[in-house]
Formats: C-alpha cells, sequence, structure tokens
C-alpha cells in the first residue's frame, strides 16, 4: 500500500533523511520509534505534501502511483490521512463546517456526490459518540480552545469521518492523560480491518501497549536502522535508543 | 455550512480575473454635456422638474464647491480628477419615471436579472423561500424602480426614488435633506450636493417597524459618468428600518468616478440598520480601470435611545474612500460599525468610521476586518471622540487585519479623544498573516489551496457577517471568495 523507497529529503540545505526505506502493506499497523531529531516527523510532512520540504533522491508509492508530484489535497483524495501532532486552530469556522468541507471535498475530488445534510448529521455524531466527543464541542471553532486531549480526539474524528487508506498518526499519543490515550487508541483500534493501513508514530513504548502494531521499526538520523514485532518495541523501553544513535552515527 | 460549500463552489466556477458584473448595457441614454458648471446644475434640475428652494440650494453647493480643494490627507494615490471630463447627468431614455415595471425597458431589466437582483415582484412571490425584499434600482443617474411601493404605503412607509420625494413629500425632504451631512461638508459631499441626480428616500412614521428590507441597487454604465446618488433615510420616533444597498459596474480601462452621500436620521428610540455590499469593478490585474469611490455616510442618531447601525463588505472599487459615521447626540443613543474591507490587486482601501459622542451614556461599537492580498494597500482610518457634555460615553473598538501574501499592506490608524473623564474608550487591534501551516492543514484534509483560503478567511469574517440580513450574507460570503481568487501561489 504505501511504499517508501530510498527517500533523501533536504531543509535549507540540512539533510534529515538519508535513504529511508519503509513499506506498509493493507491491514497492517507499523509503528516508527525514535529518538527526538531522528525525523519522525518531517517523514509525516513529507509523505502529506508539506511545501517546506525538498526531496533530493527516492520515492513515496501509495497503491503503485507516485504521490510525490501531487498536491497535499490530491494526496488527501487518493487516501492519505495525517494526524498532526500539533493541530491546528481554525478561528471563525466551525468544526461541524470544516467536517463537511473536508467530507465532501475528497467525495467531490473521487466522482461522489456530496453527502445529504442528514447522512452527514449521522455519520459525526457516531463517530463523536463513540470517542466521547461533546456535541456542543463540534459548534465551536475548530481546535480553538481546545485542550491538547480534545485536539487529538478531534484529529482521531477526523481520521474516522475520512476513513483514509493509509494514515499517518504522529506522535498522537503527546499530551495526553491514560484516559485520553486509551480513547484514541481505542478510536484507531475500530479503524483497524484488512484494507486499511496505519503508520504510529511515536517516542514512547506507551502508546503501543494500546495500539498493538504488527511491525516495529526503529529510526536513528533520518534512517531506518532496525525492523522486527513488537518485542522491539520493548527493548527500546528497557535499553533506550543510546545503542542505534551510536550505530547510525 | 451550506454557504461555506457555495463559496467554494462559486470559487471554482469563476476564471481569474473575471469580474462577473463587467457587461456593458447596449441602451439608448441621455447624456448632459461633459463638464460641470453653473448650467449643468441647472439642466439637472431642470430634468427633475425642482423646486426653486433644491435649485438654490444645489447652487450654493456649486459655489462653494468651486473654492475647495480635494483633500490629500488619506493613504491613496492616484492621478488628479478631470472633474471637467465627466458626464454628470445619464439617463436611460425611456424612461421617464416609471409607473411599473411593465414600464421599464426590458433590457434594463435584463441587466437587472444578469446581476442577481430580484426586482421582479411577481418572481419575489413565487419563491416560497425567499423572503421580501423591497427594491429600487438605480441606473446611471436616474431611480429605474421601486417595487412594493403599495403594500409599504398601507403601513404608511414611504420608499420611492429621491427626485420622486422631491415631487411628493417636499415638506420632509426640505426639513431633512442636508441636516447630517450639510453642503459644507467635504469636497465630494459637496459636489454631490450640487449634481446628485438621484438615489432613495426612506421615511418610516412613528411606531412602525418597516415589514420588509429595503434595498436599493445602484449601477454605474455608462462611459466616462459619475455617478452621485443621494439617500435620506428618516426613521420617526420609535421607528425601525433595515436598508441594504449593493453597487456594481461593467469593466472599463478608465476610471470611473462614485460620489455619493447617504443621510440616515433617527428620532428617539428609532432604529435604523444599514447594510452595504459594495462590489463595483475594482480594476484589472495590471491595476488599470476601476471605480473611485469616494462616499460620505453619515448617520444622526438625533433622538434619545436611538440606534444606529452600519454593516460594510467592501470589495469592489479600485479605491475606496469612505467612513460611514455616527453622531450620538440623543442622550442614551448607540452607533455600530461592523466592517469587512478587501483588497486584492492594485486596490486601495482608506476606510472606517467616526463616532462622535455629543450626549450622556451614548455607547458605540466598532468590529472592522481588514484583508489585504495582492498588491493592495489597507487602511482602517478611525475617529472616537466624546464631548465635554458627553458623561458616561462608552466605546469599544476591535480591528483585525488578515494578510494574504507578501506584497500588500495594513495599517490602523485610530484618533481617540475623550473631552471628559467619565468615557471609557477601548480599542484593540491585531494583524496577522494566513500561516502557511493552517493552509497545509486544511489542504491535507482534502480541500485545494483557494478552498482552504476561502474557508479561513470567512472564519476571520464571521463576526461580522452574522451582522447582515441572512438573505445578503450568503451573498457576501460568495464575495469574498470571488474577491480572493487567486491571492494565493
Amino acid at each position: 500500500m504505501l511504499k517508501i523507497n530510498n527517500l533523501h529529503v533536504e531543509i535549507d540545505g540540512k539533510k534529515i533523511l538519508n535513504g529511508l526505506t519503509l513499506h506498509v502493506k493493507p491491514g497492517e499497523v507499523a509503528a516508527i520509534m525514535g529518538p527526538n531529531g531522528s525525523g519522525k516527523s518531517t517523514l509525516s510532512y513529507v509523505v502529506a505534501g508539506k511545501e517546506d520540504y525538498t526531496v533530493t533522491d527516492g520515492e513515496i508509492l501509495l497503491d503503485g502511483v507516485n504521490i510525490l508530484e501531487m498536491e497535499p489535497n490530491e494526496r488527501a483524495a487518493a487516501g492519505l490521512f495525517l494526524a498532526f501532532q500539533y493541530p491546528l486552530e481554525i478561528p471563525g469556522v466551525a468544526t461541524m463546517t470544516f467536517l463537511k468541507a473536508a467530507m465532501n471535498a475528497q467525495r467531490k475530488s473521487r466522482g461522489e456526490g456530496e453527502l445529504s445534510p442528514g447522512d452527514f448529521m449521522k455519520a459525526v455524531r457516531e463517530a463523536a459518540k463513540a470517542l466521547g466527543i461533546d456535541p456542543d464541542m463540534l459548534k465551536r471553532p475548530l481546535n480553538v480552545g481546545f485542550s491538547g486531549g480534545e485536539k487529538k480526539r478531534m484529529e482521531i474524528l477526523q481520521m474516522a469521518l475520512l476513513r483514509p487508506k493509509m494514515a499517518i498518526l504522529d506522535e498522537t499519543d503527546s499530551g495526553l492523560d491514560i484516559d485520553a490515550l486509551r480513547i484514541v487508541a481505542e478510536g484507531v483500534n475500530a479503524q483497524r480491518d484488512p484494507r486499511h493501513g496505519f503508520l504510529v508514530i511515536t517516542h514512547y513504548q506507551r502508546l503501543l501497549d494500546h495500539i498493538v502494531p504488527d511491525t516495529v521499526h526503529v529510526m536513528a538520523k533520518g534512517r531506518i536502522v532496525k525492523s522486527g514485532g513488537p518485542e522491539i518495541a520493548l527493548e527500546l523501553e528497557k535499553h533506550g535508543y543510546a545503542e542505534y544513535v551510536g550505530e547510525a552515527a | 455550512m451550506a454557504a461555506v460549500k457555495e463559496t467554494v463552489e462559486t470559487v471554482k466556477t469563476i476564471d481569474v480575473d473575471q469580474y462577473k458584473y463587467g457587461f456593458v448595457t447596449e441602451i439608448e441614454t441621455e447624456l448632459a454635456p461633459k463638464g460641470l458648471s453653473e448650467d449643468i446644475v441647472r439642466f439637472i434640475s431642470a430634468k427633475k422638474g425642482e423646486p426653486q428652494w433644491l435649485l438654490d440650494w444645489r447652487l450654493e453647493a456649486f459655489r462653494r464647491w468651486q473654492t475647495m480643494t480635494e483633500p490629500t490627507w488619506s493613504r491613496v494615490h492616484y492621478p488628479a480628477i478631470d472633474f471637467q471630463d465627466l458626464h454628470y447627468y445619464a439617463a436611460p431614455k425611456r424612461t421617464p419615471g416609471p409607473k411599473s415595471l411593465d414600464e421599464v425597458d426590458p433590457e434594463l431589466l435584463r441587466t437587472y436579472e444578469k446581476l442577481g437582483i430580484p426586482l421582479r415582484e411577481q418572481e419575489i412571490l413565487a419563491g416560497v423561500e425567499i423572503s421580501k425584499v423591497a427594491v429600487d434600482a438605480v441606473f446611471d443617474s436616474v431611480s429605474v424602480v421601486t417595487t412594493f411601493k403599495a403594500e409599504l404605503a398601507k403601513v404608511g412607509v414611504i420608499f420611492c426614488a429621491i427626485s420622486e420625494a422631491v415631487r411628493e413629500h417636499p415638506d420632509l425632504v426640505r426639513k431633512y435633506l442636508g441636516t447630517v451631512v450639510p453642503t459644507s461638508d467635504n469636497f465630494y459631499a459637496t459636489l454631490n450636493s450640487a449634481v446628485f441626480s438621484d438615489g432613495s428616500f426612506v421615511y418610516i412614521p412613528p411606531g412602525v417597524k418597516c415589514p420588509m428590507e429595503l434595498s436599493t441597487y445602484f449601477r454605474i454604465n455608462e462611459q466616462k459618468t459619475g455617478q452621485f446618488e443621494r439617500t435620506l433615510i428618516i426613521a420617526d420616533k420609535g421607528a425601525y428600518v433595515s436598508y441594504l444597498e449593493g453597487c456594481t459596474a461593467p469593466k472599463r480601462d478608465e476610471n470611473q468616478l462614485h460620489a455619493a452621500v447617504v443621510e440616515l436620521v433617527a428620532l428617539d428610540d428609532a432604529e435604523i440598520k444599514y447594510s452595504t455590499v459594495q462590489n463595483w469593478y475594482p480594476g484589472d490585474s495590471e491595476g488599470k480601470g476601476g471605480i473611485y469611490n469616494f462616499v460620505t455616510k453619515r448617520g444622526d442618531c438625533r433622538g434619545a435611545r436611538s440606534k444606529i447601525s452600519w454593516t460594510q463588505v467592501e470589495t469592489g472599487s479600485a479605491i475606496t474612500w469612505k467612513y460611514p459615521s455616527c453622531i450620538l447626540r440623543g442622550e442614551g443613543s448607540s452607533g455600530e460599525f461592523y466592517s469587512i474591507a478587501i483588497s486584492n490587486g492594485h486596490q486601495q482601501v482608506d476606510s472606517g468610521t467616526k463616532m462622535i459622542h455629543l450626549g450622556k451614556n451614548t455607547t458605540s461599537k466598532i468590529l472592522a476586518k481588514g484583508i489585504a492580498a495582492g498588491r493592495s494597500d489597507n487602511t482602517y482610518r478611525g475617529q472616537v471622540s466624546a464631548h465635554r457634555k458627553a458623561t458616561g460615553a462608552r466605546n469599544f473598538t476591535n480591528c483585525d487585519s488578515l494578510l494574504i501574501g507578501d506584497k500588500c499592506g495594513a495599517h490602523t490608524i485610530p484618533y481617540i479623544e475623550a473631552k471628559n473623564a467619565s468615557a471609557v474608550f477601548e480599542h484593540e487591534a491585531t494583524t496577522s498573516k494566513i500561516a502557511e501551516d493552517q493552509l497545509f492543514y486544511c489542504m491535507q484534509r482534502g480541500l485545494d489551496e483557494e478552498e482552504a483560503v476561502a474557508l479561513i478567511v470567512n472564519g476571520f469574517v464571521k463576526d461580522v457577517l452574522q451582522q447582515l440580513p441572512m438573505e445578503f450574507a450568503v451573498e457576501a460570503q460568495k464575495l469574498i471568495a470571488i474577491s480572493l481568487e487567486g491571492s494565493v501561489g
């Protein structure tokens, strides 16, 4: 589903990713773990199409199509979703308005008609309920004055409504207390099925207690330095990243 | 929600650099010879069949105007206007005061249809969901048609062309004309007093709440023509009226002049809500052509506890110079100013308001949102003052500017003056830029760049849009999206 091959990325002349290769299959939940500054967030931004980065080599394929030349909205319509580490505030735009604009924009680019107001409301209410989101919050401007946990829940709500083929979760656990973490993890687990892929980026093991990955990749200095099963995460929890930081240097 | 979707749709269907209302209507027109002189003033007055007092009033204004010079204090730049190279009167030939829609040139009706103005009463009546709006349409120098007059007359509301009001209700006109904006007020207002050709007149009798929205649409069609309309609205004791004006013009390479005067009078406990959706031709992407919009709008809260509120959405004109103001004379009266001023391309905007507190316990509120894109320059200029007798005066001002791109400018120039110690004036101002991160976030969710900008901007101006009558808020929202077409990337 998602194939990243030999990806080299720079920002302002500084190399961040150095020949990163990573494949995620349909139905797979892959986790990327790594120390601060290893390029985890850069990877998520580059895949989603943020402008500031220069890709000097490599390719990113989604269902066999190279998405590097595509605009962020085209990538979204192709089925890519990024849950932001720091979700943005959009003052004056009700969350509901934003959700509807996003859903209909994606439907349109796939040649589908718009959702009827009834279907839309039903879908939003159900998804919100599952994530313990107060309906009143949907009337407030998106993310404005929301707590860290509320913002992350809102990201998962958007993911649930947009139902992307491939979702990247960038440090979704940061800033969450244990209850919020559990709710967010349940939201993700509810969407796991053989057709959808997930890439979970995290610094800590604790998220992976709740979202149990199929594969774990360790990232350091802009490359994947080790891959394996969930046991790797436990090792990291015990020994830390020192070994990998040294190895990559 | 539907409105946001519509905004987005509208943006998509429109070509860059396409001013939707830029067509010219081919219609026989009667023009006054170019230039301005006492003879032209007499010509206009005679065309309108005016009484002597009004001719004298015009002539006095004209003589005064000849001694005045154009103001230069605003932050707008343009080549000197040759006031002798303009026509001061242009009228569609077949309509010397139509009695009903049937007498109006069909070409004119088609023009208004193209503008999306629901002029035909039957269409309005047929539309179940559209609320009723009475319309006065002004084409170049004359009022073409006013709808719903009979229904309004039942409750005593007068809504007609000002030229008609001069004939039918001379006492009212004479009592109030020029009492808010005197003939000596400023260069453009004085010019208007000398040569104004038509406009709307509204009178709401005591205790009457006007049963429908009143609306005027202004259209400049003829080449090298100035439009100098004059609007006079009086809300008698305890009356209420909501009034909306809309403006468009054809695309032309040369600049056209628009110098209007609007006077509002609110007596005891009366309320006037005045909304403007201004979409004059702004010029092309190189800055060629467009309307010069020099307008004097002022409301007089003459009575105790009276209220005047101005709401404006300004997206058009090459140059905008206007400061809708409130004179808070009556004890406990209040004034409000809600504004969205958008500039793109090479547009220049110098706009704002004046809140002059004269009476005791008067209050005012200013909420101004400026959005600058392209190479435009957008200035908010606002004055808040309290007279020494205006004890307990209060003002709250909030000015926010949003910049799109890095070649535009936004400026805020407040003048605050309190001559008594009990006045409380608050002023807040912010300037922000649409963050790349916000755009990226919206696009990651599937919105294209223009949809994303439209969404963010509509969020920015939401507080003001909410002040507009519902049916016009949607129109305004679309207009905002269109105005910002091509502003990013």
